[in-house]
């Protein structure tokens, strides 16, 4: 029972980190209809911005953490301007290989600058282990399932009540009739790619301090697991995203604790090309019909 | 309101294209009740038509009637809620969109829909692949009768473009070709399945009347040789009047007419549906 | 009549086999004289395999329109399931020679069973979706590859898929490049000639029918779900075939090599080439595979260069005069400019 309820809590941690990535994925995709392949890698730069000001730079940590949202946040608005914002008309082949060639720009850059040996991640969220009927709980762990809960509640209420979050639902149903209602089509994608970056950088805060070794290629596979969350949860859908990451996120523990660790990655992904054939849409997207 | 909506209104033609051997045949198509509800809307609700062989018939109605989604339906782009369709006899419930083009209807698209970066005769050649005798084999390697299916394709391929006066174009890419070229092209790809029905969508759009004109001929020509049936949609109502056999008017995806032109041009509720209510003051 | 063999033999096709006939052609005869460096003769096999499977991929994202980011995966099916077959058949044909194209057949079809497995479910899907789900299979077949543990007694064999397979071991390895270079060069000529009669033949315009409208290619009849089908495992055969001359080659072979890294190599050799071209699919394979090779010190760049090349070439594609000055560079435009500026130095005097 103990092992289930470590298992459960280890689970609701990761399945946080996934949520938070898919977020991003699912914004982009709501609104710009692109797979932003590259997204995972964002991740990385986050915690190599933080390994960058705190252990290199020795800034102090909430200064590091504020940087490293910062500095995601404005690569999210330099990659769609550079290589996406181009591409706006092309077709999704296009789109989804100029992507990939961006995560690949990205580990390599991370790749020449810190180079291939992993790094460790400072200690930044110093937080003591709580004991809960026989189950420890860390610290970190705690304020990764407090702080996403948080940002969760805040971006749900910010898209729905706020003018920019009525501009990304307008722009996500329809971009031109949004443009001529006066909305910057242009303007919202950017800041959507620059919250959806904020939210990795977020994402690779709590991956470094739980998982502690980063490495350039670090974003790639929570990256991808974290799509397939958002699949999973219906893409395009926010709620989804969340409940695609956490769930995911606890299927991929319960695999290692019962299962095999070294089945883990497989039953994910298992997971991903099922739902996909059987529910396409995810299960709370929505079905577009295609127009003939 | 004279006209009920019983399922037989569209009458054979009365001309003497249908010959006596004809009207003993099924007619090309025969649909019954059939309806469609997108998430609790209907789109279209109890369409009933019969189309004989070689008749040119006419689907008209106000924007967002329902007309191309009749097409979508009557090609299972759509699977329709409720009613049925035979074709040639045979129903096509449960059949695929390709299936349904190998039971003999053909479609264009109201937005053209070439295959753009193919060359022109490959457009009509890809359409003639089930009479292009080649299997996988022989797609593999050229050989074991590659070159005769080869040669055939290209030899009729070219036939049909010459017929359309296209052949000069054969080599061109299908997305370089001028918008009335396209239109054209989209109809000669329908014809190379070798349909028995042919269904147009909107052919006339964005057509010059001299342009409009040559299209008439055209579909005539079409029926003439071909001996198959045609179905248009289309806004441009001295085209539809001028060539179409039957007429068929839907509005808000009910048909509310259905008979010869002549019959349509009189009737009321086709004019009220065209043209809104006259005021009650007036009456 | 005469007319028609001169087209013939000038044709795009015939000068792409011409191409490779000529790089093969010097290459071998500088092999077989010994004046070959080692560098060059040891990217000798490893580019025929990029070849042979950036041109299979090619079948899918040029010729099909849909992404497969687990390619990868096929080469690896191929490679451990024809050298395991090639070892467990040592008692029986002793030669490793003649065992070779039998191991080859066998990794090739056992890439397109599993090629047939993965796309079942991509009938259903398309797109990004299709993409993403190709990249998760090839990380599953991976992942299987992994955690296979055989022992065969009677052959005194071993494979455990964690460690991988040292070819060398077991007799399979085939040391001299000079000796495995003829089973590369049948390998590249006929994946080339079928992947060029295919696009020319009923199967093709079919395939790309459905590349350039899906809905107006079910209009007319065609059976997508068939032709996606044949595609894959098509494509997945190829890419086997590769996988097994890529294990003869090496001394040791190792599942965690092909995943969706490697697979992303091959789409970038097929983007630079440009999709749809086969000739393009060969020379960038050769260009991209040999260049980090001779100059070492690029190799730590190779990667970077890569992908700015990947983000630069899409966004130029995507650009209508780009397209334009492509378009006037080729060389029947040039050729057909040549001969106009012909006419009027002609028409002139």
């Amino acid at each position: 029972m103990t092992t289930f309820i470590q298992t459960l809590i280890d689970g609701l941690s990761l399945g946080s980190i996934y949520a938070l990535i898919a977020l991003g994925y699912t914004m982009v995709y709501g609104i710009a209809k692109m797979l932003n392949f590259a997204h995972g890698d964002v991740i990385m730069v986050g915690a190599y911005a933080v390994i960058a000001s705190v252990s290199m730079a020795s800034l102090p940590p909430v200064v590091g953490l504020i940087l490293s949202v910062v500095i995601c946040a404005a690569l999210g608005i330099l990659i769609e301007f550079l290589a996406y914002k181009p591409l706006r008309k092309s077709p999704s082949l296009a789109v989804l290989i100029t992507a990939i060639g961006v995560s690949y720009l990205l580990q390599n850059l991370a790749l020449l600058i810190f180079g291939s040996e992993q790094l460790s991640f400072p200690q930044v969220i110093n937080l003591p282990d709580f004991a809960f009927a026989g189950v420890q709980i860390k610290g970190v762990t705690l304020a990764t399932l407090v702080i996403t809960a948080v940002i969760m509640i805040a971006l749900t209420l910010f898209i729905k009540t706020t003018k920019l979050g009525k501009a990304m639902r307008a722009s996500s149903e329809d971009k031109d009739a949004a443009e001529l209602m006066g909305i910057s089509v242009n303007r919202t994608i950017s800041i959507t790619f620059a919250i959806g970056s904020a939210l990795a950088a977020i994402a690779g805060i709590f991956y470094g301090a739980s998982y502690v070794y980063i490495k350039p290629t670090t974003g790639a596979m929570p990256g991808i697991k974290a799509f397939t969350a958002a699949v999973f949860g219906g893409i395009g859908s926010i709620p989804g995203a969340m409940l695609g990451g956490i769930i995911l996120g606890i299927i991929e523990k319960f695999s290692q604790a019962y299962i095999s660790t070294l089945w883990a990655d497989a039953i994910v992904f298992g997971v991903l090309v099922l739902m996909l054939v059987i529910k396409p849409t995810g299960l709370l997207g929505k079905d577009i019909k295609e127009k003939v | 309101m004279e006209n009920n909506n019983s399922s037989k209104l569209v009458p054979y033609p009365s001309n003497a294209l249908v010959t006596e051997r004809d009207l003993h045949k099924p007619p090309v198509l025969e649909v019954n009740h059939l309806g469609i509800d997108f998430g609790g809307l209907t789109a279209v609700d109890d369409f009933s038509i019969i189309i004989g062989r070689t008749e040119i018939a006419g689907l008209i109605g106000p924007n967002g009637a329902g007309k191309t989604t009749v097409f979508n339906l009557l090609t299972n782009v759509y699977k329709p809620t409720r009613g049925n369709i035979l074709l040639n006899g045979y129903s096509t419930s449960g059949k695929t969109t390709a299936q349904v083009n190998r039971m003999g209807i053909a479609r264009t698209f109201q937005n053209i829909r070439l295959f753009s970066k193919m060359s022109v005769i490959d457009n009509v050649k890809v359409g003639m692949h089930m009479s292009v005798k080649e299997n996988f084999l022989s797609s593999l390697s050229h050989g074991f009768g590659y070159s005769k299916a080869e040669k055939i394709a290209n030899e009729r391929a070219l036939e049909l473009l010459d017929f359309f006066s296209m052949a000069d174009l054969a080599k061109a890419q299908a997305g370089s070709l001028p918008y009335g070229a396209q239109r054209r092209l989209e109809i000669i790809r329908a014809l190379a399945t070798n349909p028995s029905i042919v269904l147009l969508d909107e052919p006339a759009a964005g057509m010059n009347p001299s342009e409009t004109a040559e299209l008439m001929e055209n579909i005539r020509r079409i029926r003439d040789t071909f001996n198959i049936a045609i179905m248009l949609i289309e806004h441009d109502m001295s085209l539809v009047m001028g060539i179409c056999e039957g007429i068929c008017v839907l509005n808000y995806g009910k048909i509310i007419a259905k008979g010869s032109p002549d019959e349509i041009k009189k009737n009321p509720t086709v004019i009220e549906a065209y043209l809104g209510k006259k005021k009650e003051a007036q009456d | 009549m005469k007319n028609n063999v001169l087209k013939k033999l000038f044709s795009k096709n015939s000068i792409t086999i011409y191409i490779v006939v000529a790089i093969y052609a010097i290459f071998s005869s500088l092999l077989y004289t010994d004046n070959l460096s080692r560098q060059l003769t040891n990217m000798l096999i490893s580019v025929s395999c990029y070849i042979v499977l950036a041109v299979s991929l090619n079948l899918v994202v040029g010729f099909l329109g849909e992404l497969s980011l687990g390619h990868a995966c096929f080469m690896s099916v191929g490679l451990f399931t024809g050298c395991i077959s090639s070892v467990l058949m040592s008692n029986v044909i002793p030669s490793v020679y003649i065992r070779l194209p039998i191991a080859m057949i066998l990794g090739g079809l056992a890439a397109a069973a599993v090629g047939f497995v993965i796309g079942l479910p991509a009938l259903r899907l398309k797109g990004d979706y299709l993409a993403i789900v190709t990249l998760a299979c090839g990380e599953i077949v991976k992942n299987a590859i992994t955690n296979i543990n055989m022992t065969v007694e009677s052959a005194d064999f071993e494979f455990n898929g964690a460690i991988g397979l040292n070819t060398n071991k077991y007799g399979i390895y085939i040391k001299d490049v000079g000796e495995l270079l003829p089973y590369a060069i049948v390998l590249v000529f006929v994946t080339i000639i079928v992947m060029m009669n295919i696009s020319k033949s009923k199967a093709g315009r079919c395939i790309m029918a459905i590349r350039d409208n899906r809905i107006a290619a079910e209009s007319i009849g065609i059976n997508v779900t068939y032709y996606k089908l044949i595609v894959f495992v098509l494509a997945a055969f190829f890419a086997g075939m590769a996988g097994v001359l890529y294990g003869h080659g090496n001394s040791f072979a190792a599942a965690s090599k092909f995943d969706y890294n490697m697979s992303i190599e091959i789409l970038v050799i097929v983007v630079l080439g440009g999709m749809g071209s086969v000739r393009g699919s060969i020379i960038a394979a050769i260009i991209l595979r040999a260049l980090p090779e001779m100059l070492r010190e690029f190799s730590d760049y190779r990667m970077l260069l890569y992908s700015v090349l990947l983000i630069v070439i899409m966004i130029l594609n995507a650009n209508p005069k780009f397209a334009d000055l492509k378009g006037n560079l080729s060389i029947p435009k040039i050729i057909s400019r040549l001969k106009n500026k012909d006419k009027t130095v002609k028409e002139a005097k």
